[in-house]
């Protein structure tokens, strides 16, 4: 089904022989009687961009600024290009954070800003100059570098934000929510330009972020953190097909979920409130074991009769709320023991087959497209 | 710039209040001292001549103007007593002031980053001194600082000295009484100005690669240059102009600016040179304003 890499082929991760570049060993912080970060144990490889996914205050930007050493681990320890970061203060990491404030510096020009890093490294007048030209004509800001900050818009400001950190040439750059101060349409096109930075670049990014469309489409790997904990760690489609758990697959995307007990075969789930479901894949679960059957609500086929195929699968249902959002639309229907189902369905023609509301549809799916969790 | 929307009645005399209070409690006052300041020194009620008198119809008022002169101001050039009095009351305000802006910065800095449930309470502690009359405040001092007062009770029992300093009539005492006087008013624009720094930037620096004391200096100071302007002008245009501390504190031997002032209008009895050396002062001081002004209309720009 899901190869174990991402999009483009890249996985470190499977491969055993790779060293990390960075890694996390059972870090925790606690402030106070408040535990942010809990006994977390992680793996970030060279050329990766990664993800950390999470609500607000699961602890993602607090492991963020623990890498960068704004904050101080209560225990566990960071460990980057094979040294240990705990006596090393941020301005002596090989690594560079880019705020989700942007945190430009208002007294200074767009140039000063991002020159501002270099100079603390003491290069020459020329050099600095020189890669702060070509950094700003990589993020198409050529013609801003005597502005200062109060004078650019939102997304010109995110660009100088991300050209001062990126300057330094880290070998690890952070980025905090760095999309979340932008209008959507905006947004759409910096992930892609964040995209090709990354890997025209060659250089590694972790990303924090509470939009799951974000992580997906930026990420070669998602780390969905709830509570400070790692829920899991797996590439974009990898998450969102194979969740391992009702919380992952609930918090990536929508699903519905239907609550029965393992059959012999395991492959079967009996006595939920949709029948008996099938499913494709072997569930190492104990038979008889309560579980839950998984089903995304764009895999649910709606039709007016009941399918030919037979009973397994496929439940009667009213529609109680639609939601036309234009490309799709999205349905609330009812089954028979009261509870809610999501469907969204691709509007590929124009309005036909339309249902209304108080309609009496079949709602179907063939056993590939559900998946059993234990937990 | 940006468009304003035209304003109501209402709204445009609320404006105009400021303007009106300026004109009638500082621009007319000017004006009538600038007019004393051109006049003559007489034994009269009021004691200068010319006076205005509408009564004697327009030759009247042709006689006031041909008597007005610019003698006040020829003397005030060309007695060096005038000029030293200037000079030792810039010099006093200078120094006092950078004292005070060194020992301010850091009392500001540090109420800047307490707990922000103590920064109201550390405020009220900086500006408690004001509870109590400055005079009552200065003769204490004269009291700290007697030949047999506490602090050279204190010094020698630390054997600091062996014997006891003279403290008063000296411009120490001066630069003791000014400093302790005006610290609220350089420490309160500092706090205003630090308080409101973005700690994001900070980190910024950091993550950037610089050391704690380099982000002071390149991020923390010029960011509180304007509380800095501030504080430097509260504190430096009136104490150019200070009457009691010098007159208690200080040396009788050079007067300062105010000292020089009084004792022309109430030892002399020359109202017209006091108010040409005030109308000097006045002057002298307009230009650190104006700087002032033009720093806060660019800090406006910019928001």
């Amino acid at each position: 089904m899901q190869s174990a890499g991402s999009k483009r082929g890249f996985a470190p991760w499977a491969d055993p022989s790779v060293r990390p570049l960075l890694r996390l060993e059972s870090l925790s912080k606690r402030f106070g009687g408040f535990t942010a970060v809990d006994h977390l144990s992680l793996d970030i490889y060279e050329g990766e961009f990664f993800a950390l996914l999470g609500p607000s205050g699961c602890g993602k930007t607090t492991l963020l600024r623990m890498i960068a050493g704004f904050e101080r681990p209560s225990t566990g320890r960071i460990v980057l290009d094979g040294i240990d970061l705990a006596p090393v203060p941020p301005y002596r990491r090989p690594v560079n954070m880019m705020f989700q404030s942007y945190a430009l510096f208002p007294h200074l020009n767009v140039e000063a800003n991002v020159a501002f890093g270099l100079k603390q490294e003491g290069l020459s007048k020329l050099e600095i100059a020189r890669r702060v030209a070509d950094m700003l004509a990589l993020v198409k800001l050529d013609t801003f570098g005597r502005r200062k900050p109060h004078e650019l818009s939102g997304g010109q400001r995110q660009r100088v934000a991300l050209a001062r950190s990126l300057v330094k040439r880290p070998r690890l750059l952070l980025l905090d929510e760095p999309m979340a101060a932008l209008d959507k349409k905006l947004r759409g096109e910096t992930r892609f330009e964040l995209m090709e930075l990354q890997r025209r670049l060659g250089l590694t990014f972790v990303i924090v972020t509470h939009d799951q469309s974000e992580a997906m489409t930026v990420a070669d790997r998602i780390a969905v953190m709830d509570h400070g904990r790692l829920m899991q760690v797996a590439p974009p489609a990898a998450l969102y097909e194979q969740p391992n758990s009702r919380w992952v697959a609930d918090f990536v995307g929508d699903v519905n979920l239907f609550e029965g007990r393992l059959g012999d075969d395991g492959l079967s789930v009996e006595g939920t409130a949709a029948g008996r479901l099938r499913v494709a894949a072997k569930s190492e679960a104990e038979p008889g074991q309560v579980v839950w059957v998984a089903v995304r609500p764009e895999k649910l086929r709606i039709a007016p009769e009941q399918p030919l195929t037979g009973l397994d699968n496929s439940v009667a249902a009213t529609v109680v709320d639609i939601g036309y959002l234009g490309d799709t639309s999205l349905y609330k229907l009812r089954i028979r023991d009261g509870s809610q189902i999501k469907a969204a369905v691709a509007n590929v023609g124009r309005a036909d087959g339309a249902l209304a509301l108080e309609q009496r549809v079949w709602l179907s799916w063939p056993p590939e497209a559900a998946i059993v969790l234990t937990r | 710039m940006r468009q304003n929307p035209p304003r109501s009645f209402w709204q445009s005399l609320v404006v105009r209040i400021p303007y009106a209070w300026l004109l009638a409690l500082f621009l007319v006052p000017f004006l009538i001292v600038l007019k004393i300041s051109l006049s003559q020194s007489a034994i009269a009620r009021p004691p200068y001549t010319p006076v205005f008198d509408l009564a004697a119809g327009w030759h009247g008022i042709h006689a006031f103007f041909a008597a007005l002169s610019f003698d006040n101001y020829v003397l005030i050039g060309s007695d060096p007593i005038y000029v030293v009095s200037y000079l030792k009351s810039v010099e006093i305000a200078a120094f006092s002031t950078l004292i005070l802006l060194l020992v301010g910065y850091p009392i500001a800095y540090a109420i800047a980053r307490t707990p922000r449930h103590w920064q109201a309470v550390l405020i009220v502690l900086t500006v408690l001194p004001f509870w109590t009359s400055l005079l009552i405040r200065i003769y204490a001092w004269m009291n700290i600082l007697q030949r047999d007062g506490p602090l050279n009770a204190l010094l020698v029992a630390l054997s600091i000295v062996k014997e006891p300093p003279v403290w008063l009539s000296t411009n120490t005492a001066i630069f003791i009484g000014v400093v302790y006087s005006y610290l609220p008013f350089m420490v309160l624009p500092l706090y205003a100005t630090l308080e409101k720094l973005d700690e994001s930037l900070l980190e910024a620096a950091a993550d950037l690669g610089c050391p704690r004391w380099k982000i002071f200096w390149l991020v923390t100071l010029p960011l509180s240059s304007s509380g800095i302007i501030a504080g430097v002008l509260l504190c430096f245009i009136p104490i150019v102009g200070e009457f009691v501390i010098p007159d208690l504190l200080g040396g009788s031997r050079s007067p300062m600016i105010g000292q020089t002032i009084w004792m022309e209008f109430f030892g002399n009895k020359d109202w017209p040179a006091a108010a040409a050396v005030a109308v000097v002062l006045v002057c002298l001081l307009v230009a650190p304003i104006l700087v002032y002004q033009n720093q806060a209309m660019r800090a406006v720009e910019r928001d």
